[in-house]
């Protein structure tokens, strides 16, 4: 059986993430390190150290803006960024319930948007959003006045070869 | 010039004002924008945050639409979609075994013929600069903007393959040839949160808050931007006490260039930025 580390390792694709020698850059410069529940270096060690349950559990991977700060910097060219793409890959494969349950109910309502139409309608994806979240009164004045200045159409072209946008979307289900 | 264009899905809806000035000013320069037919959305963070295939293949399918097209350029003005482009034409180039599975998925294969260009750098190298400033008939004096390029235009700078990426100049040299005031700051290329202005808006008002105070400790009465989600979040989270107008920097070379809209687009914007450039005698 495959340890974590090589879990990870494997799926980057890129130099091994145990090359990271902690100079902490990547944290010194993310911008969401601050309300993270564990700094990007600390995540690699933790994967080092074969702690599975609390990566894939924790806040820090879906609070990863995927700034790409951290790759740009790494002295060693660890890619964090992709590495935070399939921590988050891995806790869905997994069903591990995203710490930061929002987060993850965007991306599915912005998908179901690309699915449903080829082309995300900005208004209908965002009340699907609400309706995942049940958020429904956040930024309600701010939506009606851009709805007011025509920003928010409900109608807008979506992707004539629809199916071929949904082929898509079953041959890389995973 | 004939390029092909590739709106995006905000260029439809909350970024109206930046397809119709990226269009105006477009034309104005004699570049012929052909919008791809029958495009797709790029997928955005939200496939690249859950299934990388999904991530290569969405964009995948508007590249082989592209190159099927015999276009060989396309202007992808958004930063989110141009950094989409970017990174599957990075993994198609590099990984041979997804490469063949995305060709299987799509149904045609991408020869790597087409080029993802950002209208800041088609503007700023294709163009030319000199060729921008003769175009320039009113001069933007009295504005000091700060450029704000955020993230996805310059990294990861492997993929994205734009100048200077921790300290880009190509915005900062359009908006002087404008004629503007342009100030120097450290936070070009910060992030302003991105997608998480909806799940997580209070991690976005101190990113977007923390901005806006440095554009005005730089001595900036404004911020432009070339992202869409980048103006969203600025133009929507600043607190009242730190806001800015915001523009995208095609409404500024529209402006100078006198092209006709700015006036109408800049009533889109939340943060109005009327005030301020009727003040300058600008509007």
């Amino acid at each position: 059986m495959k340890t974590f580390l090589e879990e990870v390792n494997e799926k980057i694709k890129g130099v091994p993430i145990q090359r990271c020698y902690h100079c902490r850059k990547c944290t010194a410069g993310c911008p969401l390190a601050s309300v993270m529940e564990y700094n990007p270096n600390r995540i690699i060690k933790m994967i080092q150290m074969g702690m599975k349950k609390e990566v894939l559990n924790s806040s820090t991977i879906w609070l990863c803006a995927s700034c790409e700060t951290c790759i740009t910097r790494c002295p060693n060219e660890v890619d964090i960024a992709r590495m935070m793409d399939i921590l988050r890959e891995m806790a869905i494969k997994e069903g591990v319930p995203a710490k930061e349950k929002n987060v993850i109910l965007f991306h599915e309502a912005f998908l179901w948007g690309i699915k449903l139409r080829g082309r995300i309608n900005e208004p209908l994806m965002m009340v699907n959003y609400k309706l995942r979240s049940g958020d429904f009164f956040s930024d309600m004045s701010m939506g009606i006045e851009m709805f007011l200045k025509g920003k928010l159409p409900l109608i807008s072209p979506k992707t004539k070869n629809l199916r071929a946008v949904k082929d898509i979307f079953e041959k890389t289900r995973q | 010039m004939k390029v092909s264009y590739y709106p995006g899905c905000s260029l439809h809806g909350t970024a109206k004002e930046y397809d119709q000035s990226v269009k105006a000013v477009s034309s104005a320069l004699g570049i012929d924008l052909a919008e791809v037919e029958d495009w797709s959305c790029c997928g955005a963070t939200s496939a690249h945050s859950t299934n990388f295939k999904l991530s290569v293949a969405l964009p995948a399918r508007n590249l082989v639409l592209i190159e099927s097209a015999g276009d060989k350029e396309v202007m992808v003005p958004c930063a989110a979609c141009f950094n989409r482009f970017k990174s599957a034409q990075h993994h198609l180039a590099h990984d041979d075994r997804l490469k063949a599975e995305m060709d299987g998925i799509i149904g045609r294969p991408y020869q790597g013929t087409v080029t993802v260009k950002h209208p800041i750098g088609l503007f700023h190298d294709d163009v030319g600069m000199d060729t921008i400033a003769q175009k320039v008939v009113k001069r933007l004096t009295g504005l000091k903007p700060v450029s704000y390029y955020g993230c996805l235009l310059v990294r990861p700078p492997e993929v994205c393959q734009f100048e200077n990426y921790e300290n880009p100049c190509m915005l900062d040299e359009i908006l002087g040839a404008l004629g503007a005031e342009v100030k120097q700051w450290s936070f070009k290329t910060d992030c302003c949160g991105g997608s998480l202005t909806i799940s997580r808006t209070d991690v976005v008002r101190n990113l977007v808050d923390r901005l806006m105070t440095m554009a005005r400790e730089a001595g900036a009465n404004c911020v432009v931007t070339a992202c869409p989600v980048c103006m969203a979040n600025l133009d929507t989270r600043a607190g009242e006490n730190v806001k800015l107008p915001v523009f995208y920097f095609t409404e500024l070379m529209a402006l100078a260039m006198g092209v006709p809209g700015p006036a109408d687009w800049f009533k889109l914007h939340m943060v109005d930025p009327t005030p301020l450039m009727s003040g300058l005698g600008l509007i």
